[in-house]
């Protein structure tokens, strides 16, 4: 009960400081505009090729087109690579600039534990990438209002799961490497630098690989988004985001813990 | 309330603080005295669960600070030199937030936040950012911070730094009229502040403890071994002459001449006042003496 309110007041605070300066603004308005183009886009192509498809149909060919396959997807997918530029941003300064301030040393003689600020830090960080994505889903409204099919929503909604698990992943990270530096700056380049080198892990992913190239490719946080953005909700894969978060997280925590050691 | 046995804590090869002891009681003001980097901040950060000890123990309010941190950590309000401070939040919305994070009740805390603010007198700028606030209107902040939960210690680590007269002097008002509820441990490197708060006094220096006692005894101590600074107009080298001519003056140094006046730093023997003698052997030579002044109260 303690522990859950407290891990709120760290939150709420977050979410102050967010709110407080540009980064949420920021954040946001990058999300919606990347988002807007990139589904403008993807719009028009599809409107071309059904066009194309609505011809080859009347001489009796080509299959219906979804809008699931051809609109939503690619969206979703290029999301994941903004989430990438996006997540930085949204960590960086959350151990490092209590550490330039000196408010970690309230924050560490109150009652709370580590293991309440690391989680509160990464809720909050979670909580407003979430609503990044919903801001973001508010596009997709457009489609179900116009279409005369409208697409089906449930490969929406794991697709959507799929970037919250994907870029929370990145945001653990993000909080660990936040606690390594007192220079937000740092925090960031080292964080982005990071980030892609996990995600240029899904490039191994190759038939004629051998085994270990396999367990690295597995390790890629892109390979276990596939699946779940076309629909497939796979128990495998939120697993394995799952363990990725919480591997970051401890990381952060052992992190914070040891620092005390060292100071 | 505290006590503090053969703590010791080294940061690689440096020992900063090298087996200290000692023991507050409850509702007293302990004055925590030494010149900078003596071990003041590394103790108190121990005392406050901030950093582990290498070697020793520290217990507050019978919790052990390794054992307990969360029993400790409930127990105390602290401020650490810079007060910790977000300078993009009001101070209403910073204090709610410390209010939290402390565990007050929420029925309670609207009412424990108040009872703050009244306190450290800092109702006109409840409403303000806190980094739009002045240096001594911070370190009020942060001292609402750490009274906020009604804490039975209090570990102030130099709480008038960088604060103007005035506010120096309310602050210790403040602090004095805190005593009694609260133990307190107060850090500062200035002798008066401590006489003039503090009932019971450790001196550190270089991280071990060289002295502790009431301000009262201390300050009699220092006296004996005390300079006087005495400015005289005249012949400067006759002066001096006369000075050191006087029965227990042990040194004289003349430290700026000028051609109107010259400063003498006169060293007495310990526990011998010789201001009297040396005014009359300065005026029985002739010369004028202009001032007369006791400057031994500051520990270097």
């Amino acid at each position: 009960m303690t522990a859950l309110r407290n891990v709120g007041a760290i939150v709420e605070k977050e979410w102050r400081h967010y709110f407080g300066s540009p980064i949420a603004y920021v954040a946001l308005m990058v999300w919606t505009l990347l988002f807007g183009i990139f589904f403008y886009f993807a719009f028009s192509l599809f409107l071309r090729q059904s066009m194309m498809a609505a011809q080859q149909m009347e001489f009796g060919g080509g299959p219906k087109m979804s809008l699931n396959e051809w609109l939503i997807r690619p969206v979703m997918h290029n999301m994941a690579v903004v989430a990438l530029f996006v997540a930085p941003m949204l960590t960086m300064r959350l151990f490092a600039e209590e550490k330039r301030q000196g408010t970690i040393e309230l924050l560490a003689t109150a009652p709370i534990t580590d293991l309440q600020i690391v989680l509160g830090k990464f809720l909050a960080a979670v909580g407003l990438y979430g609503l990044m994505i919903l801001a973001g889903l508010l596009n997709l409204a457009l489609v179900w209002h116009y279409a005369s099919t409208p697409p089906e929503w449930k490969p929406v909604v794991s697709g959507a799961l799929a970037l919250l698990l994907f870029g929370s992943c990145f945001l653990a990270l993000g909080v660990f490497v936040s606690t390594l530096t007192r220079n937000q700056i740092v925090a960031g380049i080292l964080s982005f630098c990071l980030f892609l080198g996990v995600w240029t892990l899904g490039w191994a992913d190759d038939p004629s690989a051998g085994p270990m190239m396999k367990a690295l490719a597995y390790l890629g946080v892109t390979t276990h988004m596939e699946d779940l953005v076309k629909g497939v909700v796979d128990l495998k894969d939120v697993v394995f985001y799952l363990s990725f978060i919480v591997f970051g997280l401890f990381l952060a925590h052992q992190s914070v813990q040891s620092q005390r050691w060292r100071a | 309330m505290i006590e503090v046995e053969n703590l010791t804590k080294r940061y690689g090869r440096t020992t900063a603080v090298d087996g200290v002891s000692f023991r507050v009681q409850k509702g007293e003001i302990l004055g925590f005295l030494g010149p900078n980097g003596a071990g003041k901040t590394t103790t108190m950060r121990i005392l406050t669960c901030y950093l582990p000890p290498t070697e020793g123990t520290a217990r507050v309010a019978g919790y052990d600070v390794f054992e307990a941190p969360l029993e400790v950590k409930k127990r105390v309000g602290y401020i650490p030199e810079t007060p910790p401070l977000y300078p993009d939040m009001a101070v209403d919305d910073f204090l709610d937030f410390c209010a939290k994070i402390k565990g007050l009740p929420a029925a309670s805390r609207q009412g424990k936040i108040d009872e703050a603010v009244g306190k450290t007198k800092i109702g006109d700028v409840r409403g303000k950012l806190i980094g739009r606030l002045s240096k001594g209107y911070r370190q009020r902040v942060g001292l609402a911070q750490a009274i906020l939960a009604n804490p039975d210690v209090l570990i102030l680590d130099e709480p008038t730094a960088g604060l103007d007269p005035k506010q120096i002097i309310e602050t210790r008002e403040l602090i004095k009229s805190l005593g009694g509820d609260h133990t307190i441990v107060l850090s500062t490197h200035i002798l008066p502040e401590v006489s003039m708060t503090c009932g019971r006094v450790v001196i550190i220096n270089k991280g071990k403890v060289v002295a502790e006692d009431t301000p009262a005894n201390l300050t009699r101590r220092l006296r004996g071994a005390g300079a006087l600074r005495v400015d005289v107009r005249g012949d400067a080298a006759a002066a001096a002459e006369a000075v050191r001519a006087v029965a227990g003056v042990v040194a004289v140094r003349s430290r700026s001449e000028s051609s109107e006046a010259t400063t003498l730093e006169v060293e007495a023997e310990a526990g011998r006042d010789v201001r009297a003698q040396i005014a009359r052997a300065v005026v029985g030579h002739g010369l004028d003496l202009l001032a007369l002044q006791q400057v031994g109260m500051s520990l270097y």
